[in-house]
């Protein structure tokens, strides 16, 4: 057949033509539902401009008093109880003034008190998070919603850029499957793999529910959680009315996690 | 000219080795899963959404649900019936679908793909039976 260049040419507007009359772009339109389905948020979920937390370390003596808070977090976190200590994983646990509060304040000659008090330390949430800037695959990530920098384990290629580059040793890496060392799994939470990176997570998953923290909850008020940028929050009144640290400021962070010494 | 035979022969080799999987599996077909419906998704006529559509696209759902879940916190899906769930692959979708074994394994054993969704999503606890 003797195809000539206007010839194409016909053929190619006739079919536009016939592609675009109604019943074609209708049928070529319609996806499988009609309706269209909605995403949203459940009408008892917390929210925030950037959720911060206050602990009031006068009220934690000894370490029995901070043991219940970070057995709530790891039990219902999945949080694998490894002793070697090259293995071990953490969200929340504690430690002296002086490693928590180095470059902070100065640590010499510090009260006996205050030097035997356990301190509670967790991912601080940062306002400026410099493990959101090192990760490669966004797999750590800071909500813009609610100022909770997230892990998204999906995504996490183990790389520990993050680990590195967490001034506060928040984070921890799953050198081991970790399903082995936890001995009572919580049906209702995931559990993380065997080359994943994994920290506190500010619960999420409970404000979503309209529930504080775990380890909020637990504390019978020695911790307190709410929006750090609504200045009638309970956690900005504390601030307010006492004399708070963060860990490491002079780096620039912002931690938004605030201790009352 | 004179590699001929060689050249036939290994073009003989050749097509056996290729054609023997065929050959072997000759009038065998693998017949297609049975999957088994748990009375609780039985109860509840329909899925999230239709059950085509769920047969050939829940990975879709599932990763659009693991997308709006961690990275924008929206927990909530409510489909085109107005009925709402809440995006949650070990406690939604296996509130019903509990029996993983006969529902989930059945068809992905068939089809010979190995979703690793379970390295850390918990399964729901067997059935003692
Ligand atoms: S404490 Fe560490 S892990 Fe948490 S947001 Fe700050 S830099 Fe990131
Ligand atoms: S280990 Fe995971 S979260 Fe950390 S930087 Fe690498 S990919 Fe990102
Ligand atoms: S906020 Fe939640 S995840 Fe973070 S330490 Fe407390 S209980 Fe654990």
């Amino acid at each position: 057949m003797d195809t000539s260049r206007r010839r194409v040419l016909q053929l190619l507007g006739l079919s536009a033509a016939a592609l675009s009359a109604p019943p074609v772009l209708d049928a070529l339109a319609a996806g499988p539902p009609a309706a269209e389905p909605k995403i949203g948020t459940a009408k008892e979920a917390l929210t925030a401009k950037q959720w911060a937390m206050v602990i009031d370390t006068r009220q934690f003596k000894k370490e029995d008093d901070v043991l219940p808070l970070i057995e709530a977090c790891h039990k219902i976190h999945n949080v694998p109880k490894i002793d070697f200590k090259r293995w071990e994983i953490k969200w929340i646990w504690s430690t002296h003034f002086e490693h928590a509060f180095t470059g902070t304040t100065s640590t010499r000659f510090i009260s006996e008190e205050i030097a035997h008090r356990p301190f509670l330390v967790l991912c601080n949430h940062c306002e400026n998070p410099p493990c959101v800037r090192a990760c490669p695959t966004k797999a750590t990530f800071k909500r813009p919603s609610d100022g909770i920098v997230m892990m998204d384990f999906h995504r996490c290629i183990g790389c520990r850029f993050c680990m590195a580059a967490c001034p506060f040793g928040a984070r921890s890496f799953n050198y081991r499957d970790p399903r082995p060392f936890v001995k009572e799994t919580n049906q209702l939470f995931p559990t993380r793999m065997k080359g994943v990176v994994e920290k506190c997570n500010f619960c999420n998953e409970r404000l979503a529910e309209g529930k504080l923290p775990a380890c909020v909850e637990a504390s019978a008020g020695k911790l307190k959680f709410g929006d750090l940028f609504d200045e009638k929050s309970e956690v900005r009144e504390l601030i307010k009315t006492n004399f708070t640290i963060r860990r490491k400021v002079n780096l620039g962070t912002e931690p938004a996690v605030y201790y009352i010494v | 000219m004179n590699d001929k035979k060689w050249i036939i022969t290994g073009l003989v080799v050749f097509l056996i080795i290729v054609l023997f999987p065929f050959w072997y599996n000759r009038g065998k077909a693998v017949p297609p899963p049975e999957i088994k419906l748990t009375d609780k998704a039985k109860a509840a006529k329909e899925c999230v959404l239709s059950k085509e559509y769920m047969k050939a696209e829940h990975m879709q759902i599932l990763d659009l649900w693991r997308e709006v879940v961690v990275r924008e916190g929206q927990r909530i899906y409510t489909n085109p019936k107005g009925k709402s769930f809440v995006m949650s692959l070990s406690n939604t979708c296996l509130d019903c679908h509990s029996n993983k074994a006969d529902f989930c394994d059945k068809c992905h054993n068939y089809a010979s793909v190995r979703p690793y969704c379970w390295d850390c999503h918990i399964e729901p606890p067997k059935e003692k039976s």
